[in-house]
Formats: structure tokens, C-alpha cells, sequence
């Protein structure tokens, strides 16, 4: 009994992605029996490979992967190097906050709506800087090589990776080694890289290989701001998944192990990729030169660009969203109005509930899967089995189209998809890992003789928890909730696979009216679907303190 | 009551981290242990009252009187710890933090009310212990421990933490009210001033 909560939050999470990619390795050898593909056969490679255009989309991929994961941790790093431990670096992890909780899709929108040929950076440099009069034709968004694409990913992996890596440096003595390393003669951007960087970078690397999958495998941003023809990878399975003609089913099963193949080759690649890194760094740290400071520093200055970017993109969309009558070079709407909320408040309703349903629902049994694992393991250690808990990041690792695909089929198999149960467990297989994540440092930096104190004065393990352990981590909790809510709002491919399309949601509506391209309707959608996490991030930022008013020790952070 | 140590030790990773202990505690009486930090001083008292590492491993055998307690849960053996911190739980009230080892009944707020006047703190039930001093908070977690009528109380070298002055004063407000109360105390501390001020006698830890 003792490792059964573990292995409950690690079954539910490893269970449907071995099923998963089960479900898609197999229909990519022709077997689908509910299709009537009851024979080994390795047709579906050949239409692959016949189909013009793959060699771009791979290309396009790999591009896209590795440009948004080496950008993203680039400008961080040299950000963190330049303005470690100094106001700059506080003020940066304040302004990613709003970024942070923000899904994936709304700031894509945003960024089409600031970036693009007629979006508000153009009205704003025209026609005086510019000479334009028209929205110029260039492809901006959307660009064949994926530019565009790799900005708007970057636009929210950096917020995370910053995230992360501020969450690193806590745990090591950064401070003094950058002291030592000053006093040594190196100046302080180039003592944080080649004293700090190192140590933090090894807690880095579960989150760089995560966005590195994320990366090459999301198809949402893709269609916002990536080129249609050829599409990446990604966009290709899931455009072959909902093709009317079913047998298109095959071939997208074969580019979805394609993708997958991809994505591990990308991470040992990544992996490889540290070791030279980190042996010229080693080399450059034993030389004792001094140079580069200056670089960094100018290199630390793109992180604050990009903030920058994706808060503005979040308020062009706010922006367009109550645009009344609005020409070209103007660089404001002419008045404002309420005109795209009214006549969208119906249409909001539907995908507000199943996004808000979806998201208080997965987060509430992620937050229970979570609790009970962790204090298995506080309660009975290493019989708990906490090893198993590992399993439970997969789904961050595994590039999501490659697996949705075969959890569908395995529901379509089971009879399940499109309810409620499917919608809520898919969303689940990422709800989990996050909110595990955030919970199990709390967990551990609690102190242990709290709980003992308490047993000691005659509380069952149960009233422990309820009366001592809960209560004290309050914070934490609330906060693992609003990143769940957050991760569940943002979930566009799990929502189209559970949802068989019959259940959309605030995400997977915004990219569906994407095409028409209006943008005062993508606006209120943008706005409505960043709404949600922000609530509940602002309740989880606020209630604590409010709940515990008159505790001085809980109000702290 | 008299707390029996009977052939006591705790194991990592199989081998003892100190060698067998056998001792008694007689009730009102106070017997120190001493022993360089990382004998194992803290592990044993954790062992002792049921709050053991689930790394870690105890054996031997725990009575009070003649009850073996050593196969009781934490919460039914009602021995009583403290530690160098205080560990007020942040989230309740003085009055609540005593209340907590407290059975339901009649009785329970002027039981609350009395421990106040004694730990000095008369009326603060409501007060938030994050707010009081060092030495009141102290004061506050030894009656928690008593007001849960424990049967034996374990000291983990709980006047570490206090300057001289308040510590000297704690000490007689934590032994004089042990020794009220009739309860078997085992201190474990590396302060030699620690064990005179016991008065019991004093066990050193030997290495396994």
C-alpha cells in the first residue's frame, strides 16, 4: 500500500502515454483495425516520403526547435549573467509574471496583432518612418523559415526558462562564488558565467529539454505565426488527423513517429551539444582571461526586449479587442467600443465553460495526485517509491502530437472521446507534471519536525496534514493551482484529440477563427483566455495573505 | 512512570550509529546524553518518541513502565519533544497552538488559561505567536508539550537556540515543571552547563 499514491500519479500519466504512443507506432505500420488496417505494411512511410514538401517541413522543424530553445536559453543566460542579484533582475521576474500565465495561444495572437504587416508596431512607425500607406506585403508572420514563429515561441519558453533558472539560483550560494570570482580580477558578468552558470545550469536541464520538445512539436503557435506550406512537422500529423479522408489517418501516424524520432535525436543532439559547451567553457574559465564583458552585458539587454514584446503583444490584443473604426496608418483606433465583446459574449460561453470546467477539474485532481504522492513519500521515504514519480514528466519530454494522436485512438478505441473524462484526463497528463513540480520543493523545504511536533502532541498522520501541513503551505498550494489552471487553459492540442472536436475550448476556438482573421474577435478572445490564469494568479497571490492576516509568520513570501 | 531504553540504537544503511543503549528514567528525573555532533543524539530521541527518518532504521525496545511501546504509532505513545526551535505552528493562535494536544472536554479553555499564567503570557490566548519573544515562545512550547499530557518528555537540546541569561531561566522553568509534573526526561545536549543544570546523571554516546 505504502507506494500506491506514487504509483496512482505516475499511472495516470504514464499510463496513456505508453498507450499513446503505442497508438501511434502502430497505426504507422498500416495496423488500425478500426480502419481496417489489419496487416503489417509500410505504406504509410511511402505516402510520407512521397509527400512534396517534407524534406522543408523537417527542416522546418529542426529550425524552429532549435532556434526557439537556443534563443530563449541565450538571452536568459546572458540576462542573468549581466543583472544577477541586481533591481533589474527583480523588476524582469515581476514583469514575466503576467507573461507566465498567459497560454501559449493568447500571446501568439497578441503578437499577430502587434507584429504583423497591418498590426500596431506598423501603424505606429507609419507612414512617417516608413512611407507606408498600406499594409506592406511582406511576410512578417509567417515567414518560410519559421522567424516569426521562433519569436512568438521565445516570446513565452524565456519567461519560463527565467523562471527556472531563478529558481536554481536559489538553491546555490551564487552571491558569494560571484564575490570570489570578482575578487579574483574577473568582472562580474564574466565571474556569474563561469562560476555560477555551471552549477545552476544542471537544474536547467530538465526544462531546456522541455521546451526544446515543446518546440519542435507545437502545432497552436505554429498555425498562428508559422508558414502554411509546408507546415511543421507538427501541423502536418494534426491537418492528416482531421482530414475528412480517413485513411490520411496512416500517413499522419508515420509523421507523428517521424516527429518523435526527431525530437529524441534533438535532445541527445542538445545533450552533446552541452558537453562541447561545457569542456570550451571549462577551458575558458582555467584561461583567466577577462574579456567579454561588455558583450554580455549588451546580450543581457535582449531578455527585457522580449518581456517587453510579449507584454505589449497582450495589450495590442486588449487593444484590437475594443478597436472601433480603425485605417491603416493610424497609429490609435479612432474611438473605442464595446461592439466585438457584445457580439462575441454568446459565442464566448461555450469554449469559456469547457476551458474553465476542464481547468478546475484537472487542476483539483492533479493538486489531490500530488499531495497524496508527496506525503507518501514524506510519511514512508524510499518504500514510498518516489522514483516513480519521475514517470510523471514525461509528457513534457515527449513530443505531445506524437502521443495525443494514439491517446485518441485509444479512447475512440475505449469509446471515451469527445465526454467530459477524456477532456479532463488529457489535460491531466499535463496539469500533473506542473503541478507536481511546483509543490514538490515546498513539500521538501517544509520543516520535518513541524509534522513531528504535531504527532508527538497526539495527531494521527491524517489531522498532521489537514490541521498543519496544508494549512502552513497554503501559499504553495494556491500557487500550484494557478499554474494549473494556467497549463490547462493553455492546452490547444490536448483539447482537439480528447475533444473529438465536438468540445472546444477558449484555445482551440481562438486558432480555429484564426483563419478568418478578424481581429477584434481574436483580440476578445485573447483577452478572455488570459483572463483566466490571471484570476486565479492574482487570487493565489493575494488570498494568502489575506487568509492569514493576522499570522505574521505565513504572510511573508 | 519510568521511561525503559532497552538495547537501543538507530541504523543507517544497516550499521548502528552508536552502540547499544540501556537506561532508565526514573519519573521527576532528569538524565542527560551527550555526544558529539552526528552521534546520533537527535536520530535516538526521534526513534524514541516514533518520528524516526523512514531512511533510517531503530532497535531495541522503548517501555513506559512495563508497556512496550516501541510498535505503537507516534501518536499513541504520548511521549512529549522539544526541540531547539520552538515550532509554534505559524497558522493558529497562542491559545490554539496549546490547545492542540488538548482531548476535547470540559475544562479545555481554562486548562489553557492556567498554562498562560504560567508561561507568564496570562490573556494572550489570541495572540499571534509569531509576535511574541523568544523566550514567551519557548515558554509556550514546553506547556503545548505538557498540556498533552505526555508520559515522558525528550529535550533536543532545546536551550541551544537562547542567550545566556533567558537560557538559564528556561531551563529551571522546563526542569522545575518536569519534575512537577513527574515526568521521566532524557536531554540530549552538547552543553556541559546543560547536564550540571539537570542535576541526572549523564550518558555518553559511544561510537558502534
Amino acid at each position: 500500500m505504502k507506494p500506491l499514491p506514487t504509483a496512482l500519479a505516475a499511472g495516470a500519466v504514464a499510463v496513456p502515454v505508453a498507450a499513446g504512443l503505442l497508438g501511434t507506432v502502430l497505426p504507422a505500420f498500416g495496423m488500425l483495425p478500426a480502419l481496417g488496417g489489419t496487416a503489417f505494411s509500410l505504406d504509410p512511410w511511402r505516402i510520407l516520403l512521397d509527400q512534396p514538401g517534407l524534406a522543408a517541413s523537417v527542416r522546418l522543424t529542426i529550425v524552429v526547435g532549435f532556434g526557439a530553445t537556443a534563443l530563449s536559453m541565450f538571452v536568459v543566460t546572458a540576462f542573468c549573467a549581466a543583472f544577477h542579484g541586481t533591481s533589474a533582475f527583480r523588476w524582469a521576474q515581476a514583469a514575466m509574471a503576467p507573461v507566465l500565465a498567459t497560454p501559449h495561444v493568447a500571446i501568439a495572437l497578441g503578437f499577430l496583432a502587434l507584429a504583423a504587416p497591418s498590426g500596431v508596431l506598423a501603424r505606429m512607425i507609419s507612414p512617417w518612418a516608413t512611407g507606408w500607406r498600406q499594409p506592406p506585403d511582406i511576410a512578417i508572420i509567417g515567414d518560410p523559415w519559421g522567424v516569426s514563429l521562433v519569436l512568438g515561441l521565445a516570446l513565452k519558453e524565456a519567461p519560463y526558462l527565467l523562471l527556472m533558472l531563478g529558481a536554481a539560483l536559489n538553491g546555490i550560494p551564487a552571491r558569494g562564488l560571484v564575490a570570489a570570482a570578482r575578487s579574483l580580477g574577473q568582472p562580474a558578468p564574466v565571474a556569474w558565467l563561469k562560476a555560477v552558470f555551471p552549477l545552476a545550469y544542471r537544474q536547467l536541464r530538465l526544462p531546456v529539454l522541455a521546451v526544446l520538445a515543446y518546440a519542435l512539436s507545437a502545432v497552436d503557435v505554429a498555425l498562428l505565426l508559422g508558414p502554411g506550406s509546408p507546415p511543421p512537422l507538427a501541423v502536418l500529423v494534426v491537418r492528416w488527423v482531421f482530414d475528412p479522408d480517413l485513411s490520411r489517418v496512416f500517413p499522419a501516424a508515420a509523421a507523428a513517429c517521424l516527429l518523435l524520432a526527431l525530437t529524441v535525436c534533438a535532445a541527445l543532439l542538445w545533450l552533446a551539444g552541452e558537453r562541447a559547451v561545457a569542456a570550451l567553457g571549462r577551458r575558458w574559465a582555467g584561461s583567466g582571461r577577462l574579456a567579454g564583458a561588455a558583450a554580455v552585458r549588451l546580450a543581457g539587454l535582449a531578455l527585457p526586449v522580449v518581456l517587453a514584446l510579449a507584454l505589449l503583444s497582450l495589450l495590442a490584443a486588449a487593444l484590437w479587442s475594443v478597436a472601433g473604426p480603425w485605417r491603416f496608418p493610424d497609429a490609435l483606433p479612432a474611438r473605442l467600443d464595446g461592439a466585438a465583446w457584445s457580439a462575441q459574449a454568446a459565442g464566448l460561453l461555450a469554449p469559456f465553460r469547457v476551458t474553465l470546467g476542464a481547468a478546475l477539474a484537472s487542476t483539483v485532481l492533479a493538486l489531490l495526485l500530488s499531495v497524496a504522492a508527496l506525503e507518501a513519500v514524506a510519511r514512508h521515504g524510499p518504500a514510498a517509491r518516489p522514483g516513480l514519480l519521475a514517470l510523471t514528466y514525461l509528457p513534457l519530454l515527449v513530443p505531445q502530437a506524437a502521443f495525443l494522436f494514439g491517446v485518441q485512438v485509444a479512447l475512440l478505441a475505449l469509446g471515451l472521446d469527445g465526454g467530459w473524462a477524456a477532456l479532463v484526463w488529457a489535460h491531466l497528463l499535463f496539469v500533473l507534471p506542473y503541478v507536481l513540480l511546483s509543490l514538490r520543493d515546498p513539500w521538501a523545504a517544509l520543516d520535518p519536525r513541524l509534522a513531528r511536533v504535531a504527532a508527538c502532541l497526539g495527531a494521527t498522520p491524517n489531522a498532521v496534514l489537514l490541521r498543519v501541513k496544508l494549512p502552513v503551505l497554503l501559499r504553495p498550494l494556491l500557487a500550484a493551482a494557478a499554474v494549473g489552471i494556467a497549463v490547462s487553459a493553455g492546452q490547444y492540442l490536448a483539447t482537439l484529440f480528447a475533444g473529438g472536436g465536438r468540445m472546444a475550448s477558449l484555445a482551440t476556438e481562438a486558432v480555429t477563427l484564426a483563419s478568418g482573421g478578424d481581429r477584434r474577435v481574436l483580440g476578445v478572445f485573447a483577452v478572455v483566455q488570459a483572463a483566466v490564469p490571471l484570476l486565479f494568479y492574482a487570487a493565489a497571490l493575494v488570498l494568502p495573505g489575506l487568509v492569514w492576516r493576522r499570522r505574521a509568520g505565513l504572510r511573508g513570501a | 512512570m519510568t521511561l525503559h531504553l532497552d538495547g537501543a540504537t538507530v541504523l543507517a544503511a544497516g550499521r548502528p550509529l552508536f552502540a547499544p543503549l540501556t537506561l532508565a528514567v526514573p519519573p521527576g528525573t532528569v538524565t542527560t546524553l551527550m555526544g558529539p555532533s552526528g552521534s546520533g543524539k537527535s536520530s535516538l530521541l526521534a526513534w524514541v518518541c516514533g518520528t524516526l527518518d523512514p531512511a533510517l532504521r531503530g532497535a531495541g525496545r522503548v517501555c513506559l513502565d512495563d508497556a512496550d511501546v516501541t510498535a505503537l504509532p507516534v501518536e499513541r505513545r504520548r511521549i512529549g519533544i522539544l526541540f531547539q526551535d520552538d515550532l509554534l505552528f505559524p497558522h493558529l493562535s497562542v491559545g490554539a497552538n496549546l490547545g492542540f494536544g488538548l482531548p476535547p472536554g470540559s475544562g479545555r479553555r481554562a486548562r489553557i488559561d492556567d498554562a498562560l499564567t504560567q508561561a507568564e503570557l496570562p490573556g494572550m490566548a489570541a495572540r499571534d505567536p509569531a509576535t511574541l519573544s523568544g523566550g514567551q515562545r519557548a515558554r509556550v512550547a514546553l506547556m503545548r508539550a505538557l498540556l498533552s499530557r505526555p508520559r515522558a518528555l525528550l529535550l533536543d537540546e532545546p536551550f541551544g537556540r537562547l542567550d545566556a541569561a533567558l537560557r538559564d531561566r528556561f531551563r529551571q522553568f522546563v526542569f522545575g515543571h518536569a519534575v512537577a509534573a513527574g515526568l521521566p526526561v532524557l536531554l540530549v545536549t552538547h552543553d556541559p552547563d546543560d547536564a550540571a543544570a539537570a542535576g541526572g546523571p549523564v550518558i555518553l554516546l559511544q561510537p558502534a
